[in-house]
């Protein structure tokens, strides 16, 4: 069981963590680019989907990718249900909207006119977005967290596409609800603390990262 | 002849249909600061954002050593220039990381970002606080700081828009003459924008004023002011007798100005040798027909003679030469029961505290 344990917490660690760096690296420059474009036509559309889009239930989003990933799905050929790719793909999905659209309010909240002042001093637009997320350093800390949060704490999209596979797709919140079907609730009460320790470690790191400077 | 660092042709600006802005022409020189003037909403920051590179407009060109910047690189340009708004818009860094920044956008080596920026914190008198957070400035600090900012950069054009509107009148003040010492010492080319004639008056060489986003005149502060193109202008710059002078006594508050050989009283501080700006507004000005010896609490009687009279509305406006041209406002009753003429001899009275001075 211990083994088991040390597996599966590095497994939700190494999946989560994964899926929420892809989301960074999509909705970071997604975020940025809705915040920093005004005269978009259908900003606000896309604003809203997105807002959506940060209450999507896992459950939901683990039926579509199943459902797409299954062999008979359409994407059936990169054999990825059941696997943790599935489950990074799935939670990707999840946090993604999280992180734009709290980037996308971070960035919304600063002086507009500060973009104009940083290019009035030669910014390049590279350094006028670097600037601007240095600026809003703390929202957008805050940002990751809630996307990390969101899919550490999922079970739904992780049971309907990894499958809970004990050496292979099981990670903590699954394993949580196999505990707690068969009656064993210590087991359960131990690994949802270990959850929470986790989150509590990961977001600790963020805190203090984000916390610095701020003086 | 001082090259035309800066151009512009048949500009217009519009926003959703209408036109917030229209300049037919207006060439900047090298060396010179041109003070644009004009009330909230005249369209002074569009112009500004527009000369900046930072906005385009919708129709005309804006050269910058001749030629056109929508054409150039638009990131090459915005690196000659360098921009200071109303607000400070300081980063949440040190007050020397904020300094530093354009320099650092530049890629500037490391020594020399650190030497131009030391330099320019003690020019602009902030070194004791290169390394407080920019959040806890005050008003004045953080102004300071984002004009040490954009000197540091050494522009070929400096733009500033309003940089002391949000601040109490002392700190202005004091942050105007150390503005003005330092465009004097670096002869940076700069575009002023201001809706306050006084900041007009002691910065520009040149005035250009903009009323409901068309440039209606550009000329010499002393032109402009005393010979506004139409009632618009004169309404908004007030002052229309603007006369450069020296001061020569200095007593207790009671000045003597030399102007143009005539000696004039004024009150205000300043000391003797003092170069000022002599500023009449016209509706403080009392004609008489002759001057014979009547007691007057006004200090100031110069004897001429009428050289232009124009109607407006229910007033006329009259210039008197005395040496000088000063302007006068007078109803149209009192013109007809005075019977005034042009070429007719008159005396032009002001009391010493009409008197407006302005340091030049």
């Amino acid at each position: 069981m211990t083994t088991d344990i040390f597996e599966i917490t590095v497994l939700s660690l190494k999946v989560s963590l994964l899926a929420t760096g892809i989301s960074l690296f999509i909705g970071l420059p997604l975020g940025t680019w809705l915040a920093l474009r005004k005269q978009l036509r259908g900003r606000g559309f896309i604003l809203s989907i997105i807002n959506t889009g940060m209450a999507l239930p896992p459950v939901v989003v683990g039926l579509f990718v199943a459902m797409m990933l299954w062999r008979s799905g359409p994407l059936g050929s990169l054999e990825l249900i059941y696997t943790p790719a599935a489950i990074v793909i799935a939670q990707t999905i999840i946090a993604a909207p999280v992180v734009t659209g709290l980037t996308a309010s971070a960035l919304q909240q600063l002086n507009p006119r500060l973009r104009l002042q940083l290019m009035g001093l030669g910014a390049s637009p590279i350094q006028m977005v670097l600037s601007l997320w240095r600026e809003a350093r703390l929202p957008l800390l805050a940002a990751l967290m809630a996307g990390f949060g969101s899919v550490i704490s999922e079970v739904g999209a992780s049971m309907m596409v990894g499958g809970n596979i004990r050496h292979q797709t099981r990670v903590l919140t699954t394993a949580i609800v196999l505990e707690t079907s068969k009656g064993n609730f210590q087991n359960a009460i131990a690994l949802s603390i270990l959850l929470l320790i986790l989150a509590y470690m990961v977001n600790l790191g963020l805190t203090i990262i984000q916390q610095r400077g701020t003086r | 002849m001082p090259e035309t660092i800066l151009g512009m042709k048949d500009l217009i600006v519009r926003y959703s249909d209408k036109t917030v802005l229209q300049v037919d022409s207006l060439d900047i020189q090298e060396g010179e600061v041109l003070a644009v003037i004009g009330p909230n909403g005249a369209g002074k920051s569009t112009l500004l954002l527009v000369l900046s590179g930072l906005l385009h407009p919708d129709l005309g060109q804006v050269y910058f050593r001749g030629k056109s910047i929508q054409q150039e690189n638009e990131l090459a340009y915005r690196r000659r220039i360098a921009l200071v708004l109303q607000e400070p818009l300081l980063l949440h860094r040190s007050v020397f990381d904020n300094v530093a920044a354009g320099l650092k956008f530049r890629g500037l080596p490391r020594a020399d970002v650190r030497q131009r920026t030391e330099e320019w914190l003690e020019r602009l008198e902030i070194s004791h606080l290169r390394d407080r957070p920019a959040q806890r400035l005050s008003g004045g600090e953080a102004q300071r700081t984002s004009l040490a900012r954009a000197f540091v950069i050494q522009p070929e054009l400096l733009m500033l828009d309003e940089p002391f509107s949000a601040l109490d009148a002392p700190t202005r003040a004091r942050l105007l003459q150390d503005l003005h010492a330092l465009l004097s010492q670096t002869s940076i080319t700069t575009i002023f924008i201001t809706h306050d004639l006084d900041e007009a008056l002691l910065l520009g060489d040149r005035v250009a004023v903009l009323l409901g986003g068309i440039l209606r005149q550009v000329g010499r502060p002393q032109d402009v002011f005393s010979a506004p193109s139409d009632n618009d202008v004169a309404s908004f710059v007030g002052v229309e007798t603007v006369i450069p002078g020296v001061v020569t006594i200095s007593q207790n508050g009671q000045l003597i100005v030399d102007a143009n050989g005539l000696q004039l009283e004024a009150v205000g501080e300043f000391p003797n040798g003092r170069p000022v700006w002599f500023c009449l507004r016209p509706e403080d000005i009392t004609l008489s027909i002759s001057d014979g010896g009547v007691i007057s609490s006004a200090r100031n009687r110069l004897n001429g003679h009428i050289t232009r009279m124009t109607p407006s509305g229910p007033l006329v406006r009259v210039i008197v030469n005395c040496g000088l041209p000063i302007v006068a406002l007078i109803t149209r009753g009192s013109a007809n029961e005075m019977k005034l003429t042009e070429g007719q001899a008159i005396t032009a009275s002001f009391k010493a505290t009409a008197v407006h001075l302005i340091p030049r």
